[in-house]
């Protein structure tokens, strides 16, 4: 059975009809056609599908597409703030190198976004158990870490 | 994703009547993170599901010095996480929902769906059940309240009838004189099911254990108590030859099973080592 579900995904509002079985992170993909939300393991255990709705990072891949009705879902399309500009953390992952095959990035940069929203000055630690959900298999962290760190600085010098 | 049929909910009763009236292979759908991964792995057979999310009532969390802390079937892990006052008063069941899944899994999963899962392993039941939780059971014909320690029969096996829908758990009052800890081993800390986990809850009056409860998870068919450690150390001043005689106890009364995870011999000792170290724990309550 398919059904319609309004939703706003990066501050827009869509519509998609899906089937009722579909998991969003299917519907982002294959029906609204963003592509930058991974799907690794689909079963919620590597954190690539990452998306945040309502403000709270999910694994898209648990959760059904009929689910979305109504709520805001943010993905990592929508983490640049303009055409020619990046998140600062985008702009970080890249001067750090902190992204090899590229896979994980995705999730790890919507848990990054939420993790500095809350906690602008995170700690190793606070870095640590905010990425706990999410798995690299390439780099091996110490990269990421760093480029979180080094965005976190950058954009408490840009609020004062 | 095998192919399932999807029902949405407006009301208890409605909900208690699709679970009825589709029959078998027919589940309950909450936050979704163990049965959408059951039902593309194949693990279970899954033709309907009815979504309760829409409910009204559902999302509330309570407390009140007498009555204790209440919650709703639809209220996430995340969410009683992250509240102050179970950081403060339910320092076990903070540990406990800290240790579940990930964050992004914390965010849909709920309390109440960790429960009726009925895991052996499952973190949120040992400091529940040594906190001496009860549940409510919505039916259309006799709601009940069940304690706890008796909702469950076996693995992913409860007292619920086909029909009957878990609407809330309450935790009695954390009072001043309660010390609680969980204690979760296993081989990292995200995304991990326990090894071994084991819940302490107790009180102390005038140096003296009044009361004492001990959970022990992984190790048993269902969550354990432990009664017999628990009769050694009420009325002690749990001192340290005590603890470790009831902890050694407490390794005689679980049952658990060798598996992928961890072998009975070791899950046993760890029992013995966890029990005595939540104890510990929960005694610094009182430093």
């Amino acid at each position: 059975m398919k059904r319609i579900v309004e939703l706003t995904i990066n501050g827009e509002p869509r519509d998609m009809t899906v089937d009722t079985c579909r998991s969003l992170l299917d519907a982002l993909r294959d029906d609204v056609g963003l592509t930058g939300t991974k799907k690794g393991c689909d079963v919620g255990d590597c954190g690539a599908c990452t998306v945040i709705v309502d403000g709270e990072p999910v694994n898209a891949c648990l959760m059904l597409a009929v689910e979305a009705e109504g709520r805001t879902v943010e993905t990592v399309e929508g983490l640049q703030p303009g055409v020619d500009t990046l998140h600062p953390l985008q702009d970080a992952f890249m001067r750090h190198g902190a992204s090899q095959c590229g896979f994980c990035t995705p999730g790890i940069l919507m848990m990054a976004k939420k993790l500095l929203d809350d906690n602008p000055r995170p700690t190793n630690e606070d870095i640590r158990f905010g990425l706990s959900g999410n798995i690299c298999r390439c780099t091996g962290y110490t990269k990421i870490f760093d480029a979180i760190k080094s965005a976190a600085l950058e954009m408490e010098a840009a609020r004062s | 994703m095998r192919r399932f049929e999807y029902h949405r909910a407006d009301t208890l009763e409605q909900a208690s009547r699709l679970l009825t009236d589709l029959g078998d292979d027919t589940f309950l759908f909450n936050g979704g993170t163990d049965l959408l991964v059951e039902i593309r792995e194949r693990l279970r057979r899954v033709r309907n599901v009815v979504d309760i999310k829409q409910i009204p009532g559902l999302s509330d969390i309570t407390y009140d010095e007498t009555r204790g802390l209440t919650f709703g079937a639809l209220v996430t892990v995340g969410r009683l996480e992250r509240l102050p006052l179970v950081c403060q008063r339910y320092p076990n069941l903070r540990a406990a929902f800290a240790s579940l899944g990930s964050i992004q899994v914390r965010n849909r999963a709920t309390v109440i769906g960790n429960v009726c899962r009925a895991s052996p392993s499952a973190d949120t039941i040992p400091p529940l059940m040594a906190d001496g939780a009860f549940i409510h059971i919505y039916s259309r014909t006799n709601m009940r309240v069940v304690p706890l320690a008796e909702f469950f029969t076996g693995p992913g096996k409860t007292v619920l009838a086909r029909g009957e829908i878990v609407t809330g758990i309450t935790v009695p009052p954390a009072g001043d004189n309660t010390g609680k800890a969980y204690l979760k081993h296993g081989r990292r800390k995200a995304m991990e099911l326990s090894t071994v986990g084991v819940a302490v809850s107790l009180c102390m009056d005038d140096g003296v254990c009044s009361d004492i409860r001990i959970a022990l998870g992984a190790v048993g068919a269902t969550v354990l108590r432990a009664p017999e450690a628990e009769a050694m150390l009420r009325g002690t001043r749990l001192d340290a030859a005590t603890v470790k005689s009831a902890a050694n106890k407490a390794t005689e009364e679980c049952t658990p099973i060798s598996n992928v995870r961890a072998s009975a011999d070791y899950r046993r000792d760890m029992v013995g080592v966890l029990t005595g170290r939540a104890i510990k724990q929960a005694l610094e309550a009182f430093a």
